[in-house]
This record gives C-alpha cells, sequence and structure tokens, in this order.
C-alpha cells in the first residue's frame, strides 16, 4: 500500500513551487521531509492532502488518483494536522477531538463507534484527563496534543503533519514524535516535515530532502541523513554522530560560504 | 445544560413571551375577548398577532443569520451587517420610497428583496471563487458602505420633506401597523433562508480548525461560502424588508447563548434563533406599554438595550484578556 506522486508540477503566482517531482511514501514507516524554507515541504504537504490541485502530474492513492475521491473520503483516508495550531472557538476538548470525526459522520450527532475513535484517539495522547477543559485555556503542549488527538480521532491511513513540533518545548517534542510512531508502527503511513534535524535522524524510517521545489535525496534515513545531502539541501556543514546511548544526532555546525 | 434542555427552555420562554406580547399595548383586551368577532379580539388577530409573529420570525432570522456569520467569519464581533445585505435591502427600500412607489403594499418588500439580491450577486462576483475569508469581509465592508452612502445620497436628493422624513423613519426599522400580507411576505421567505442557514452547522464546527484543518476533513469552503451568503440575504433581506434595520440582534443574541449552548458553531444556530425571536418580541411589546405619545422605534429600542449590553461584553472581554 502506497501513496505516490509523479511529476507533480505547482505554480504559484508565475513562481514554480514544485518542479516535476516524483516520490513513494509507505504505509508502516515514519517519513520525514527535510528542506530549507521556501523547499516546498509545505506545498507538497497540501498538495497529497487535496488542499492545493497541482498544474501537472499525478498523486495516486493506492492505485486509485486522489482527485477522484471525493472530499470526505480523501479525509478518512487522508488526515492533515496543519502547521498553524488553530483553534477558533473556545470549545470543550472533547468537542474538538470529535471534530476529527466529521469525514466519517453522515448527519448530526456521533455515532458509538465515533465516540469510541474519539476516547481512543484521547488516550493515545493523555488527553483524557483534560476532556472537559476549555481548548483555549490549555497551555501551547497540551494544545499539540489535543490538536494531534483531533486528526488521529479520524483513523486516517495517512497521516500528515506539518512542522508539529513548532512552539513545543523538548519534552513534549518527544511526546508528539512517540505518538506518531506508534501509529506509523500499528500499520498507517505517517509524513512529517520537520526542521530539527537530530529528531528527525531519531524518528526517521525514511527520509525526503527537497531543495527549490526539487527532491535531491529519497530514500531510508542512513543512506540520505549524511554531511554532503545536509550541506547541499541546508548550505550548513553539519556533524554527525551518535550521543552515548547510541541515538544519532545531527547538528549543523556553520554556515556555508 | 444540554442543548436540548436549553431550547425547550427559550421555545416554553418564546410561547409564554408572545402570549404577553398579545397582551401588550394601549388597549387592554381581557383573554376570554380574544377570540370572536368584536374589537378586541381584532386588535389581537388582525393588529397584535400578526406584529408578533413577524416579530418573532425576524428575531429569530437575524439571530440565526449573526450566528452563522460570527462561526464563518471565525470572529465574535461580526454580525450580518458585515455582508452588507442589510444595507442593500435599506437601499432597495429607501429607492422605492423615493420614486414614491411604496403605495402598493408590496413594492417596498419587492425592492428591499431585489436590493439584498443584488447585493448578494455584487459580494459573490467580488469575492470571487475563492472562498477566501479576508477577500470576503472586504467585498461585505466595501458592498455596505456604497449602499450606505448611496443611501444617504438618495436621502439628500429627496423630492419632498415628506419622502425624507418617510424614509428616514423607515431607515429606524418598526414593527408598527405589520398585517397579515407581511407575514404571508416575509415568514416563507425566512423560513427558506434558515434551512439554508442551518445546513451551514457542520462546516461552521470543521472551521474552528482552521481553513486548512477543515478542507482536510473535506469541507467545501466554496459551498459553504455559497450557504451563507443565500441564506444570510434570504433571512437578513426579508426582515429588512418587513421592518427596516434593526441592529445588535445578530451581534449580541449569540453571545447571549453561546455560554449555554456550548461554543460549538452549530450548537449556537438554533438556540440564537429562539433566542433571537424572544428579545425581539420582548423588546416590541416593550415599546408598545412605554406611556409616551409616539411609538419608540424598535430599531432605536433595540440599539439602546443592545450598545451597553456590549459595552458590558468588551469589559468582560478586557478583563479576560488581561
Amino acid at each position: 500500500m502506497t501513496l505516490s506522486f509523479q511529476n507533480l508540477s505547482l505554480v504559484l503566482r508565475e513562481r514554480t513551487i514544485l518542479d516535476d517531482i516524483s516520490g513513494l511514501f509507505q504505509l508502516g514507516r515514519v517519513t520525514v521531509i527535510l528542506g530549507a524554507n521556501g523547499a516546498g515541504k509545505s506545498s507538497l504537504l497540501s498538495c497529497l492532502s487535496g488542499l492545493r490541485s497541482p498544474q501537472r502530474g499525478a498523486i495516486t492513492l493506492e492505485e486509485r488518483p486522489l482527485s477522484s475521491l471525493d472530499g470526505k473520503e480523501r479525509g478518512r483516508l487522508i488526515g492533515l494536522l496543519p502547521q498553524q495550531p488553530d483553534i477558533h472557538w473556545n470549545i470543550d476538548v472533547k468537542s474538538l477531538v470529535g471534530l476529527g470525526r466529521l469525514p466519517h459522520s453522515g448527519g448530526w450527532g456521533m455515532s458509538g463507534a465515533d465516540h469510541q475513535a474519539v476516547d481512543k484517539a484521547m488516550a493515545a495522547t493523555d488527553c483524557t484527563s483534560l476532556a472537559n477543559r476549555k481548548a483555549m485555556r490549555l497551555s501551547g503542549g497540551e494544545q499539540g496534543r489535543v490538536l494531534l488527538a483531533r486528526v488521529l480521532a479520524g483513523e486516517p491511513e495517512w497521516l500528515l503533519a506539518d512542522e508539529p513540533l513548532a512552539s513545543l518545548d523538548p519534552a513534549h517534542q518527544f511526546d508528539v514524535l512517540e505518538r506518531l510512531k506508534n501509529y506509523a508502527a500499528a500499520g498507517n503511513g505517517v509524513i512529517v516535515v520537520l526542521h530539527d534535524l537530530t529528531q528527525a535522524a531519531r524518528f526517521a524510517d525514511d527520509v525526503m530532502v527537497m531543495k527549490e521545489g526539487a527532491i535531491i535525496a529519497a530514500g531510508p534515513r542512513d543512506h540520505v541523513m549524511t554531511a554532503p545531502i545536509m550541506a547541499q539541501a541546508y548550505g550548513v556543514e553539519v556533524q554527525i554522530g551518535t550521543s552515548d546511548a547510541g541515538d544519532p544526532l545531527v547538528v549543523p555546525v556553520r554556515r556555508l560560504p | 445544560m444540554t442543548s436540548l434542555r436549553l431550547n425547550i427552555l427559550l421555545f416554553v420562554s418564546l410561547v409564554l413571551a408572545i402570549i404577553l406580547s398579545l397582551a401588550a399595548g394601549k388597549v387592554w383586551v381581557d383573554p376570554s375577548a380574544w377570540w370572536g368577532d368584536d374589537l378586541g379580539a381584532l386588535i389581537i388577530m388582525e393588529l397584535r398577532l400578526p406584529r408578533t409573529v413577524l416579530g418573532a420570525a425576524i428575531g429569530a432570522a437575524l439571530g440565526m443569520a449573526g450566528a452563522t456569520m460570527q462561526g464563518y467569519l471565525r470572529n465574535p464581533l461580526a454580525d450580518p451587517g458585515v455582508f452588507g445585505v442589510s444595507s442593500s435591502a435599506a437601499l432597495g427600500a429607501v429607492s422605492s420610497l423615493y420614486f414614491g412607489y411604496a403605495a402598493a403594499a408590496w413594492l417596498l418588500p419587492a425592492f428591499a428583496m431585489a436590493g439584498a439580491g443584488i447585493g448578494m450577486g455584487l459580494l459573490a462576483l467580488l469575492a470571487g471563487r475563492s472562498g477566501s475569508l479576508i477577500l470576503f469581509t472586504l467585498a461585505g465592508v466595501i458592498l455596505s458602505s456604497l449602499a450606505g452612502s448611496l443611501t444617504s445620497l438618495l436621502i439628500s436628493l429627496a423630492p419632498t420633506p415628506f419622502a425624507t422624513t418617510e424614509i428616514i423613519t423607515w431607515l429606524m426599522g418598526a414593527l408598527t401597523d405589520r398585517s397579515w400580507d407581511d407575514v404571508k411576505l416575509a415568514v416563507p421567505i425566512i423560513a427558506v433562508g434558515m434551512f439554508f442557514l442551518l445546513a451551514t452547522g457542520r462546516s461552521l464546527d470543521a472551521l474552528t480548525l482552521g481553513e486548512d484543518a477543515a478542507r482536510s476533513m473535506g469541507v467545501n469552503v466554496l459551498r459553504l461560502q455559497w450557504l451563507a451568503i443565500i441564506g444570510v440575504g434570504l433571512t437578513v433581506g426579508a426582515s429588512v424588508a418587513a421592518a427596516g434595520i434593526i441592529g445588535f440582534v445578530g451581534l449580541v443574541v449569540p453571545h447571549l447563548v453561546r455560554p449555554f449552548a456550548g461554543h460549538r458553531p452549530s450548537a449556537v444556530l438554533l438556540p440564537s434563533a429562539l433566542a433571537g425571536a424572544l428579545l425581539l418580541v420582548l423588546a416590541d411589546s416593550l415599546v408598545r406599554i412605554l406611556p409616551i405619545v409616539s411609538e419608540l422605534r424598535l430599531g432605536i429600542a433595540m440599539a439602546l438595550i443592545g450598545a451597553p449590553f456590549f459595552m458590558a461584553l468588551l469589559f468582560k472581554m478586557r478583563r479576560e484578556l488581561a
């Protein structure tokens, strides 16, 4: 089972954002997309989640073109955790997580299966104790967990997350990444845009590196997260090593001229 | 409070308010004489009942339109006026007064609805097919200032002082002397509009998480925009056609309801309609029993009630922000 894209091109206001790229994601794995600001990472995610339609190329989900799915069906298969943690009304946490069931429910109200999925998602993200709290009164870390629970509640086969670590402290970063990793281990596909190279090296199974709308490298982490490729992608020199416990460390040390 | 209990409570209060409204007025009619052929029954059935029904329908329309607008724009300070629909409906009505067409009872409402329709069309044209909120809000602001200035132009060019007075009085909004004809004209349009507004509920809920998240869950923002334009256009257009501009209901009522209904936009829609009807029926009863010579215009009364309330709301918000 795969999510793939072929010869994708996206042009916005006469600027080429994605330039004839092709690639493939697999279920059961965490794929991290790396690249400098403006490399096209978020645009690729928005094409994959159906928010933007590329001018050329096709996105294929289990051998079906993504464009042939209606919005709800696509929403059931592909869940998106957007970059901005938007919460506009002060609704309680349980209702907020319940919104993740929208692509599943036909009419008003929630079915038994909906409640089950919501409870499961809240348990998986340690939100159960927050159920009756007001969403806008939560701390940044709690909001991050609750919004992740919202996506998980939709039980999407593919989970796309755009910089889910932004504005989280290190402990909460680990929390979110562990949960994404567990979700992939349960047989789902997880695609994450990250900026922290060490976190990427620790949690990715596969890595895709983008630069100026093109994919310059893709494949298993150890093949891709090398000093030359990082230098090419970010224009910085990185030092790659291991921690005392044997976890990978990828640290930018200086900007290349 | 569960939403069902809230809705039942509001509905029962509305029924009581309607009975109160039938009893309220300069003339006391004993409830035993409400049915029959004598003058008392005529006052109740042909004057107060249509007026009350119309007030309830308009209050419901404005309350629900306001709740929809606030949910759609994700802004608690939005009100149906933001769309420019009420001002373009008012412009239509004022031009019928200007040309002296208001002789036939149906002409003024027809002009008002035409104004609302043209306003909606322009709004859709300006906002385009992007479904973008910023474009949409700007289009609404432009439209309402255009319609407002054209209305002022008509007032300044009015052929006779009488026409000027007629226009200004009409703009203040009132339910005075409304008959069953007005009810028959406005209520079906309002009902259809409310049906469109109710259909926005689930999409509005999804918008709580922002536009990207909502779209990723299959919400069609373009369809939502059309539902909102048509729904607000019909409800507010018909309200303005029947009673002129009555402000503050759409802005204030959703705020009153929200602490009890929960903040989920779809859960606010129906209670806002019921509470809007309740508020307008009560306010209209109040203006009828006030011991002053000429009746206080309902639009003015609502602003007098609404403005202090809104100030209190801002003070409360300021405390919460501090």
